[in-house]
């Protein structure tokens, strides 16, 4: 059991590992780079169905009993978080063997990606504040060096924005954790969850706003998100699609997982302060994608403006609101992730991401055609597909709070969400093709096209079926608004006990 | 003893966001190094510091007898200058990129670059088509 537990982790550090010693050789690299991508996907997979049989599962470490020890905690979130991480791990892995080439294989491009799985997964995982940061800092380091791996001017200018910003989150997340510690004695979150309510409201809030900037700073929230648009373009298109599609989410997760657990002393407050960030964070990212010509520079001010859809899940605080949150993350890391890989294959078509050099691709090629439509009209939120779903849920909870401004802005962002696709469409696929541009007679390897398919029928699933998806996240939404059951799986009865009669849990 | 070490921590940290908002990314990069090690100054005064008091545990017994020191700080700093050690020489050598490259690190004169890009012989400023 507890195997199960690490294995997310472990794993892909293994992996790695073995990935540098195999420095050199190519090909052994990448069968096992993909074929680790798809055990680790399996992984995630078998922890998920044991999560949903035997609720939250825990590993202490070292023999040292919570909150002593570090803890790995595996709620439904964390475990649906983590087979998110394994599918597009493996789809990323599969089209990056035609998308990544050789010089950047020489330079360390595997060992790195399979790092950064790890990174992400322990983030997911891990149930001790300080841990999350050592997670934080591993994902980071590898991150970096994906981003600026190949050494052209456009990714060390992106790069050193990218490297800036979140260099200082983690300096004021590590400022947090110590002033917390400080006032609590503990690193645990399920302990700090208990003996947070014990600290004066005044103090509480204030950390929460630190780790509000810290963990908004990754998450790419308005007022702090300038430096994803200024980066996620430049690494080449099987990287930016890993980083659009999952890194700001972990961002997103640290917030839902503090502003669930740890800080909900004034929550008229800070989920007040939320709902605004959530707004403005919605309109600045569509308004920014609104003026920019380049494929994957409208996709990543989309990434920001969709991060506000889910800040505004949290920020309503009921079961249905974090549950449309968490609904609507992996609704948009699979969208997003697609419209990435998809500029990608329009790339190898048009020979350019610049919107004006591209055209005429539908006739050229009308399945590249139908699997844009598929990620970018859920992306914005059409029926039935999983973007409308997501959108519905997260608006639905509006409804019940009565947040009529937020529910009428995040419409009005649906609306130019819309737009911004439209232009690509009828940039990239509906117009001619411009003059002294000949498209690439194809078919594109089918490497490009496996994870874009498989992708697209994910979306497609979530449309259709959602069912299952809705049951999965109404559990995490009832888990994240009662995190009694989770201080219960980490410190036992008598805790869970004194959790209920502090009067935190509802 | 921890209300000095506050004191010395916000200097510290002062000096560290001084640096961090220069034009200069070398400041930039040394203001991070100024404020890691404010932070883990912080962390180690959070802890509450004692004189003469060892952690250990006497032969015999299962805990600590009496006020020991906390030993917990001391960990965790070790593994955030660890951390910090890394980012930071990553930073210097992607400065060192970045100049080999534009030939300046102020961020002004980056952004002046930005705007009017000037090729540079031969290395490729964006991808290829694979």
């Amino acid at each position: 059991m507890s195997a199960l537990l690490v294995a997310p982790v472990v794993w892909p550090l293994a992996t790695a590992a073995l990935l540098v010693l195999l420095q050199g050789r190519l090909t052994t690299q990448r069968t096992l780079s993909t074929a680790s991508a798809a055990a680790q996907l399996a992984l995630a997979a078998i922890l998920l169905a044991q999560v949903a049989t035997q609720g939250i599962l825990v590993v202490q470490f070292g023999g040292w009993d919570a909150p002593f020890g570090i803890s790995f905690v595996a709620d439904h979130l964390a475990a649906v978080m983590v087979l998110v991480n394994g599918i597009m791990g493996t789809a990323v892995a599969v089209y990056a063997l035609r998308d990544i080439d050789a010089d950047r294989e020489r330079l360390g491009y595997h060992p790195m990606f399979h790092v950064l799985l790890a990174g992400v997964n322990g983030a997911f995982l891990t149930g001790d504040l300080f841990n999350l940061y050592v997670w934080f800092e591993l994902l980071l380091i590898a991150s970096f060096v994906l981003l600026t791996l190949g050494n052209r001017r456009e990714q060390l200018e992106g790069g050193i924005k990218y490297v800036a910003a979140n260099l200082v989150a983690s300096m004021l997340l590590l400022t947090g954790i110590g002033l917390l510690y400080g006032a609590t004695g503990t690193l645990n979150m399920a302990d700090l969850a208990l003996k947070l309510p014990l600290v004066p409201v005044g103090l509480a809030t204030t950390l929460a706003m630190l780790f509000l900037v810290a963990f908004g700073i990754k998450a790419a929230i308005f007022p702090l998100f300038f430096w994803l648009p200024a980066s996620y373009h430049t690494p080449p298109v099987a990287i930016s699609a890993l980083f659009g599609g999952m890194l700001t989410k972990v961002g997103v997760y640290a917030l839902l997982r503090g502003f669930t657990l740890l800080f909900v002393a004034d929550v008229a407050l800070t989920h007040g302060l939320l709902a605004w960030i959530a707004g403005f964070t919605m309109v600045v990212g569509v308004l920014g994608a609104a003026a920019q010509t380049e494929f994957r520079k409208i996709l990543s001010f989309h990434i920001v403006s969709q991060i506000g859809y889910m800040v505004m899940g949290l920020a309503f605080f009921t079961p249905l609101g974090l549950g449309g949150a968490v609904f609507y993350m992996v609704h948009n890391i699979f969208a997003k992730a697609n419209l990435f890989l998809i500029a990608g294959i329009a790339r190898w078509y048009g020979g350019s991401f610049e919107l004006k050099k591209l055209g005429g691709l539908y006739r050229h090629r009308p399945l590249l055609a139908v699997l844009f439509v598929i990620a970018a009209f859920s992306l914005a939120g059409f029926p039935p597909l999983s973007g409308f779903w997501a959108k519905l849920v997260v608006i639905r909870a509006g409804f019940e709070v009565q947040a009529w401004p937020l529910v009428a802005v995040s419409l009005f962002v649906g609306l130019l969400t819309l737009y911004s696709m439209t232009k690509i469409w009828l940039a990239a696929f509906w117009s001619p093709v411009p003059e002294g541009v000949t498209l690439r007679a194809g078919p594109a390897p089918a490497l490009l096209y496996a994870p874009v398919v498989a992708l697209a029928l994910l979306t497609l699933a979530m449309g259709f079926a959602s069912a299952p998806f809705f049951v999965l996240a109404e559990r995490i939404g009832a888990e994240l608004s009662d995190p009694t059951g989770y201080v219960h799986a980490v410190l036992g009865e008598a805790a869970a006990a004194t959790f209920v009669a502090r009067g935190v849990a509802p | 003893m921890e209300a000095y070490l506050a004191v010395v921590v916000g200097a510290v940290f002062a000096g560290g966001f001084y640096l961090v908002m220069r034009r200069n990314l070398l400041r930039f990069v040394f203001g991070l190094i100024l404020l890691s090690s404010g932070v883990n100054l912080l962390v180690f005064t959070v802890g509450r510091v004692s004189r003469g008091a060892p952690p250990i545990i006497p032969e015999g017994a299962s805990a600590p007898v009496g006020e020991v020191a906390n030993a917990l700080p001391q960990a965790l700093i070790l593994t955030a200058i660890v951390i910090g050690f890394g980012l930071t020489v990553f930073a210097m050598v992607l400065l060192l990129r970045l100049y080999e490259r534009l030939g300046t690190l102020r961020t002004d004169e980056l952004q002046a670059h930005l705007a009017s890009p000037r090729p540079v012989p031969g290395l490729p400023d964006e991808e290829a088509p694979a």
